[in-house]
């Protein structure tokens, strides 16, 4: 029998065109336009070609704060993925125990952004702090908002802290979905632990923990708001990262034209990753549903 | 639409875009794509080759404006050429 081919269900996508086109479309439209030209206000706009893009891509103003971005994505992911997976692996698998550490686990996801910022700035004060009086009393020089080091590994632990429970949450999820019958497998053939995780357990997270990543590393990628709260970018530029950077072009300085051309170079960074996460995800599912 | 800031380039630029959409999506209708696996390693259809396509040309148009003094019509043959490439060997 012949399949009937009806394309007119895609007219049920037609509502979520008009709703992406007016939240994202038509915004990165404006985004655009605005890239190419220069305005000093009142809507009056002059072309200018390329020539933000050419100023952007060849100060090291981009390139510096591309680069902080990437190494905070990189050491969080790097902290993040194997310690959620740790807190997976110790969490209990039934019973009112793993209840409790499920919501307990839950809690710092559910804390705002700016919250965590400000617990943060107040945790890390050498005169007030918990963290920064304890730390000052044990003769430990820190100072997050004068000195580099001690603000990146603020901004580091902050983020961990916040965001460590949602890889493990994940991991947990994947972990749950493991049938009884691939560790009784194990046991029989006295498997060690670690051949256990290596050979049974990994594998089947595998694909939670691509999402795992990915939510981390756009997320990292796009960070604002807890080190704008905590450090402000700073000190110096030390913390400044893309979008801190890019508020301040386009809100501080208000340089519509160049934020706009340093938007659309970010989009297309996290559009590039995004699509080649979603490629390596939709891969191994297919390659799990053939297994 | 004065808030938008339109241009000549900017339209023609989407009005461009658009057009593509349109096309691949007409062409899907009438000559429906079938997925397969080129130099990438990874599974295809058409409409993930034009994707392909316009992300890396706009990659290859920064590069071009980064590292280049050369007019910007270079960038569109290079582009061109890629295409081409993703489309036969993707």
């Amino acid at each position: 029998m012949e399949k009937t081919v009806n394309q007119r269900a895609w007219l049920l996508v037609l509502p979520v065109l008009v709703l992406v086109a007016f939240s994202s479309i038509i915004p990165m439209m404006t985004v655009v336009n605005y890239s190419f030209q220069d305005s000093f206000g009142e809507n009056i706009f002059f072309w200018v070609g390329l020539e933000w893009y050419q100023e952007l891509l060849r100060s090291e103003r981009l390139w510096d704060a591309l680069g902080r971005q990437l190494l905070f994505s990189f050491i969080i992911l790097m902290i993040e993925i194997p310690l959620g997976i740790l807190v997976a692996l110790s969490m209990p698998k039934k019973g009112l125990s793993a209840s409790v550490c499920l919501v307990l686990m839950s809690l710092p996801l559910l804390i705002p952004y700016n919250v965590v910022g400000t617990i943060w700035q107040v945790f890390g004060r050498a005169d007030i702090g918990l963290l920064g009086r304890t730390l000052s009393d044990l003769g430990i020089s820190y100072n997050y908002s004068q000195n580099a080091f001690d603000a990146w590994v603020t901004v580091i632990i902050m983020d961990v802290w916040h965001w460590t429970s949602l890889v493990a949450l994940l991991a947990y999820a994947g972990l749950s979905s493991i049938p009884k019958a691939y560790y009784q497998a194990a046991m029989i053939d006295q498997a060690s632990r670690w051949n256990v995780f290596r050979y049974i357990e990994l594998p089947k997270m595998r694909g939670v923990l691509m999402i795992a990543i990915l939510l981390r590393f756009m997320d990292s990628f796009m960070i604002y708001t807890e080190p704008f709260v905590l450090t402000g970018g700073g000190p110096g530029n030390a913390t400044t990262f893309l979008s801190i950077d890019l508020v301040k072009m386009a809100l501080g300085q208000f340089d519509l034209g160049p934020a706009a051309a340093f938007s659309l170079m970010y989009f297309l960074v996290i559009l590039l990753i995004s699509y080649v996460f979603y490629t390596v995800m939709i891969t191994i599912d297919k390659d799990e549903a053939k297994q | 639409m004065e808030w938008m800031a339109w241009t000549l380039p900017t339209a023609i630029f989407f009005l461009s875009i658009g057009a593509m959409l349109i096309g691949m999506g007409l062409l899907h209708v009438k000559y429906p794509s079938t997925p397969r696996v080129g130099v990438l390693g990874i599974e295809t259809m058409r409409g993930d080759r034009l994707f392909i396509s316009l992300l890396g040309s706009a990659f290859i148009n920064l590069a071009w404006i980064g590292l280049l003094d050369a007019p910007q019509y270079g960038a569109l043959i290079v582009c061109a050429l890629f295409a081409i490439f993703v489309f036969r060997w993707v």
